[in-house]
């Protein structure tokens, strides 16, 4: 892939979701949607589904892609100029999807064992035991495991900074063969 | 949609910071998904959460975010802020996101910095009118500001920059430059607080790394260092993280607010206010010895509390007091005269919150604490909710104080006079 088509690709969809403000909510979102998962779920690689997820931490993620403090394509360039009031809507209206499903299936012993590790370091308090989160600290359950995975190797690489230092400080102990595990519980965890 | 089939890879370039400071245990053996299950780690001594008690009120705790948009000036719950009578609280400037630190220059320009965000503000002054504007971007958590001779110093998470005559470029401010950078990268209080010395000097923490550990060598201690970003020496150590500091205004002595352990239980430890009167020496207790006399129960074993400089005053449990100012204006009555305002952010690790207020401190002759006492509350409301988090303060040549609060972006005055004294 060219970098050339891909910037052509990103243009068209900037374009496309920097709306006339006459659109509806719904009308602005349908650009984010397409990558996400119109029902909440995503089917695309190293992009999260939105269903369910807490307003308040998307809200929190909104700001910090338009404001390129999270660095990723192709959201900094397709948040860029927005408003926090359109941002709020956006939040407000993707918490209200339906969440997403566990993966189905699952290694029984794997999923016990990584319960186990994601208890030991405490992912069930902030993240609460149905890892739904709350306000600010967002639904992880049932979120693609190939972008948990991703996510917290990030974190832990420094590529990603948390709103504050929470994850980076909860990470510190832990390497990469347990982010591995962590992210299969997640994604199956019901 | 075409670009959902593409295999675009984020880009992270400029996000990656040095990870070579970090003080734990890289066990990344890069194994690809599927592989079988790791060992489980050994018990983590590295984690905010550690020892996060496995109880369902516990399981409800979590850090508190401010929101990440400000509050318009007429949503600001002003009205809701109490102070004692004679005094009036009043909007200053509105519309700046996590504002948290402030310095004011020469000419009057007051700078308000971030933690959670990337910048710096500037307000200024247009005929009375405040006027916000962002003066800096693309920052990597600026919590830290200081002012002196025309020079506007930036404590990032781990640099030390200055930009020289920045009042009179504020319109097109140059590049920091950076003075001092021997820092480590963690993240976990990583965050500093700036401040200038009596000395000249800049006086600045390195925090604990984490929640309770035992820190490297590095760690868990205040610094000072030259103008020029030369001649660093360890101030006071065992300091787990330092979030405001000020200088008696007879003594000269440094007094700081240390935020204290989690999770060793709802009341314990208090918050402390420190002062250092043996610079170098003296040892103020982490990780071994928490509020000065409560040896941590996995770090205390042996010394305990042994050798440990006792804080000034107990300031109450996770109610994270964050900036301080002794007060020399002459604005207010003379009881407040060389007496210490502290902002206490606030608890998280609390199921009943505590703090989210102004105390004010009267001390002794000798520079120890005689009382303390709400000055300014409401920040905390009864239903358990924050409507505001105070954070540092500031005293204008007025003898009015300026207070930021980094939950709705803004920054109030606090003035005083006889005629707002109402028979109550």
């Amino acid at each position: 892939m060219s970098k050339t088509f891909l910037a052509a690709a990103i243009s068209a969809v900037v374009l496309a979701a920097i709306p006339a403000s006459a659109q509806s909510v719904s009308e602005k979102l349908a650009p984010c949607l397409a990558c996400h998962g119109e029902s909440g779920t995503s089917q695309n690689e190293n992009v999260p589904s939105l269903g369910g997820q807490n307003s308040y931490y998307l809200l929190i993620q909104l700001v910090l892609f338009r404001d390129k403090i999270r660095v990723g394509d192709p959201m900094n360039d397709l948040l860029k100029g927005v408003s926090d009031g359109d941002l709020q809507a956006f939040a407000d209206t993707i918490a209200k999807l339906p969440p997403p499903k566990p993966a189905e299936g699952g290694d029984a012993a794997r999923v016990e064992k990584a319960k186990a590790l994601a208890h030991q370091n405490h992912c069930d308090a902030c993240h609460r035991l149905d890892f739904a989160g709350t306000e600010n600290v967002p639904r992880i359950g049932a979120q693609r495991e190939d972008y948990l995975l991703k996510t917290l190797r990030d974190y832990k690489s420094g590529a990603r900074h948390g709103y504050d230092a929470s994850m980076a400080d909860v990470l510190a102990p832990l390497g990469d063969a347990d982010f591995i595990e962590l992210a299969y519980y997640l994604a199956h965890s019901r | 949609m075409a670009l959902c089939s593409m295999s675009w890879k984020p880009v992270l370039a400029g996000a990656v910071v040095g990870l070579l400071a970090l003080p734990v245990t890289l066990s990344a053996q890069q194994a690809a998904p599927g592989a079988a299950p790791a060992p489980l780690p050994s018990p983590t001594t590295n984690s905010v959460l550690m020892d996060a008690p496995k109880n369902p009120a516990a399981q409800k705790l979590a850090p508190v975010a401010p929101p990440p948009i400000a509050k318009a000036a007429d949503q600001i719950p002003l009205s809701k802020f109490h102070v004692p009578n004679g005094f009036k609280l009043e909007l200053y400037a509105s519309g700046m996101v996590n504002a948290r630190s402030l310095a004011r220059g020469d000419k009057g320009t007051i700078f308000v910095s971030t933690r959670l965000l990337d910048r710096i503000y500037a307000i200024t002054d247009n005929n009375g009118k405040h006027e916000v504007k962002p003066l800096y971007s693309g920052l990597f958590r600026p919590n830290g500001l200081a002012f002196k001779n025309g020079t506007l110093y930036l404590a990032e998470l781990n640099k030390i920059s200055k930009i020289e005559n920045i009042e009179a470029n504020l319109d097109n401010p140059p590049k920091p430059v950076v003075i001092y950078d021997n820092l480590p990268s963690d993240e976990p209080h990583g965050w500093k607080y700036l401040a200038i010395g009596p000395d000249n000097k800049l006086y600045f923490n390195v925090g604990a790394p984490c929640n309770i550990c035992e820190p490297p060598p590095t760690h868990a201690q205040l610094r000072r260092i030259n103008m020029d970003g030369s001649g660093m020496e360890v101030y006071a150590r065992g300091i787990r993280q330092v979030v405001g500091l000020d200088f008696h205004p007879v003594s000269h002595q440094l007094y700081f607010s240390e935020n204290q352990r989690d999770w060793l239980s709802e009341d314990l430890p208090n918050d402390k206010l420190n002062r250092v009167t043996k610079p170098g020496q003296e040892d103020f207790g982490f990780p071994r010895c928490h509020q000065g006399n409560v040896p941590d129960p996995e770090f205390g074993w042996g010394k305990g509390c042994e050798g440990v400089t006792k804080p000034l005053a107990l300031l109450g449990p996770h109610a994270a007091p964050l900036g301080i100012r002794f007060y020399t204006g002459g604005m207010f009555p003379k009881e407040y005269h060389n007496g210490l305002f502290i902002a206490r952010h606030g608890s998280w690790n609390k199921t009943k919150k505590f703090g989210g207020d102004i105390v004010f401190v009267t001390l002794n002759a000798n520079g120890t604490v005689k009382s303390v006492k709400p000055f300014i509350t409401g920040f905390l409301q009864p239903d358990n909710n924050y409507i505001g988090r105070p954070v540092d303060i500031l005293q204008m040549p007025d003898g009015a104080l300026l207070i930021s609060d980094d939950w709705n972006g803004a920054v109030y005055r606090l003035s005083y006079s006889k005629a707002q004294v109402s028979q109550r």
